[in-house]
């Protein structure tokens, strides 16, 4: 929670955007998951947030279900989840890492022992797609009690009551939805982003990242200064399935990563 | 309304989702009360979808089975063939209220798609239908009804093309159009308000059937049986007895009748509590909370989860859940028509068999009044192929 706190102040004070990249745990491989981290972090990555994979993701595009299914296949779980944050701390990855999954598996692990495990494993918060705040006392209690962060979503449609709901509860970063639907790679930003945005800013403190959408180093530039972060998840993924080998995913990392990067500024 | 059945419902969804949810629940408060929405539903209900339907009293089925007396609610004569009809109607009613065009569905067995379509066309609403292509193999009379009645059916693909792909995708689609469109949702599942919507909607079989019952017999059954896939048919049958000295029991889909993954669809059996699609309640899952693959001849009951009411019921005794296997309902598939003459739908047929069980443990003279969701004419490819089959592999 700490790490994450200080990532987003200390771009704040930079006047830098956060960059938070999204990666599927365990695509394309489990073994392989600790070395796209690594790469991402070094190619200037902020934040990662690690999806744990789900049988029925309701929130995530073709891209991210399919990664995710293929992450399953191959045998990833919570458990192993947690396991693959241990070994990126352990090869010296510093950057905060966010959990991202749906409710299901998260229950099922047992909510108490998962914020402990993940504590443990250094981790440093929680991402519930379906999971809205008016559901989330239970979760909001254990990430406080494991110093662990807690983002909520705000979407277009959400009212300013909601909205300053979610900010307010949220630990660490508040999860702003560019875009109704769900994850994806969307040519253009909504035209009335700009808008939003400001209705979410005047919501709360609490920093926020825009995710849904994002792709491309202009998308990034163009919310320069409007929002704390931005989420980038399903053109990274695409281009990691884009490529033949090891290597190559981890170039293929280093080389979206750099230019998102560089808009950041 | 809190959204609540003991520990399970509740709304674990998308935030984009919490707006429409929360407006569709306003809007539902205020049909509730409003004389001319009331007036409305209850003229297309008896013009459009034909009620009351009859109950019906079995002469043979049962009877050998401790002379134990059968009756029928006839679902099966509503307009479409199906219960589903009610809840589609009412909806599609509260979606005009709501000023939208557009209504999305999903449908396992095609009767929830047909119903909507049927509903949408009268109204003159756009239907669109999320179906899984394996359902829609099974039950290709009804893609052609939708089609037929100006519906478009969008086939699904993913996972196990199934029921519970057909409501992923069709929450999909609603996340990204939650302005516009309704999400027509077809059982007491998902999120709140859902379960008690469409529990209400479907509230005025039981009602109907108590009443009938009463008229018939001077008294009220021993006990109420319905098939639980997610459960619609089940919760608006047994709405009108929860007050009343009657043994309710709901049948569960057993699949080729053994316990292991993947072979049925009985969760309120066999599962564990869990989040599907928006709801708290017992689910089909693995040891890392996957949603396990089901099995059921019936498209309808092929779910692996189940209403969130259903599930409070369990936990709290007040009804019980059995199952039928696959074979049992192709026995009772095959009775019910050869012995009575109505062909029930293969979901309706493990709520007849599951009805069987129960006479058998029956004092003698016991009435059973078995809701018959609806008719098997969906049914008679598959349920023949498998009849067949079950003769050959006998030889």
């Amino acid at each position: 929670m700490k790490r994450l706190e200080q990532t987003f102040t200390d771009n704040r004070t930079k006047d830098e955007t956060t960059l938070v990249a999204y990666l599927t745990s365990g695509y394309p491989l489990l073994g392989e998951t600790v070395g796209l981290i690594s790469a991402a972090v070094d190619a200037g990555a902020d934040v990662i947030e690690l999806g744990v994979p789900f049988s029925d993701p309701l929130g995530d595009g073709p891209v991210i279900q399919a990664t995710g299914q293929a992450a399953l296949d191959t045998g990833t779980t919570t458990a192993a989840t947690l396991d693959v944050v241990a070994e990126a701390r352990a090869a010296g990855v510093e950057a905060p890492i966010v959990l991202m999954g749906y409710c299901n598996p998260f229950l099922r692990y047992g909510l108490t022992q998962l914020y402990d495990d993940a504590r443990s494993a250094g981790a440093d918060g929680f991402v519930v797609p379906d999971l809205p705040v008016d559901e989330g006392a239970e979760w909001l209690a254990q990430a406080e009690a494991s110093e662990l962060g807690q983002t909520f979503f705000t979407a277009p449609g959400s009212s300013p009551e909601r909205m300053a709901a979610s900010a307010a509860a949220s630990r660490g970063f508040l999860y702003v939805l560019a875009a109704n639907g769900v994850t994806g790679v969307r040519s253009e930003l909504d035209p009335g982003i700009d808008a939003y945005l400001e209705r979410v800013r005047a919501a709360g403190d609490t920093p926020m990242a825009v995710g849904f959408g994002i792709s491309r180093p202009d998308h990034v530039a163009a919310l320069h200064g409007k929002t704390d972060g931005v989420i980038v998840g399903s053109a990274l993924l695409q281009a990691i399935g884009a490529a033949r080998d090891a290597a190559g995913r981890r170039q293929a990392v280093t080389g979206l990563i750099s230019s998102l990067k560089a808009a950041t500024r | 309304m809190n959204g609540r059945f003991g520990e399970y419902g509740g709304q674990f969804v998308a935030e984009t989702l919490v707006g429409p949810l929360q407006e569709l629940e306003e809007e539902y408060h205020k049909a509730l009360v409003d004389p001319e929405f009331n007036a409305e539903l209850d003229r297309l209900l008896k013009m459009f979808v034909g009620r009351p339907t009859p109950i019906t009293e079995l002469h043979r089925l049962g009877s050998t089975e401790n002379g134990v007396k059968l009756w029928l609610k006839r679902e099966d004569l509503t307009h479409t063939g199906a219960h589903k009809i009610n809840n589609s109607v009412g909806q599609a009613l509260l979606a005009r209220r709501l000023g939208k065009k557009q209504i999305i569905a999903e449908t396992g067995a095609g009767q929830h798609g047909v119903a909507v379509a049927a509903a949408c066309a009268y109204l003159g609403l756009e239907a669109t239908i999320y179906m899984g292509r394996v359902d829609a193999e099974r039950q290709a009379p009804n893609v052609q009804r939708m089609e037929l009645l100006g519906a478009r059916v969008v086939l699904v693909d993913l996972g196990t093309a199934t029921l519970k792909d057909a409501i992923n995708a069709a929450i999909r689609e609603w996340i990204s159009r939650p302005d516009t469109t309704h999400y027509l949702l077809g059982s007491v599942v998902g999120p709140h308000p859902f379960p008690t919507i469409v529990r209400n909607f479907q509230s005025v079989i039981g009602r109907e059937a108590r009443a009938q019952f009463l008229e018939e017999n001077d008294r009220l059954p021993d006990a109420v049986v319905a098939c639980v896939g997610g459960g619609s048919n089940a919760a608006g049958m047994f709405s009108a007895f929860l007050d009343d000295p009657v043994r309710l029991v709901g049948v569960q889909a057993a699949g080729e009748g053994k316990g292991g993954q993947g072979g049925h669809a009985a969760p309120l059996l066999y599962g564990d509590p869990g989040v599907l699609q928006g709801t708290r309640t017992y689910l089909l899952q693995d040891d890392d909370g996957q949603i396990q693959l089901t099995h059921s001849i019936a498209p309808g009951l092929d779910y692996a989860g189940v209403g969130p009411e259903h599930s409070h019921y369990k936990d709290t005794g007040k009804v019980e859940y059995i199952a039928a296997s696959d074979n049992e309902a192709l026995d009772a598939f095959a009775a019910l028509s050869s012995q009575e003459g109505i062909l029930p739908a293969l979901e309706s047929a493990h709520a007849v068999a599951g009805a069987l069980k129960v006479a058998r443990e029956s004092a003698p003279g016991s009435t059973i009044l078995v809701n018959l969701s609806g008719r098997g004419d969906k049914d008679l490819t598959s349920a023949m192929a498998a009849l067949k089959q079950r003769e050959e592999t006998a030889r």
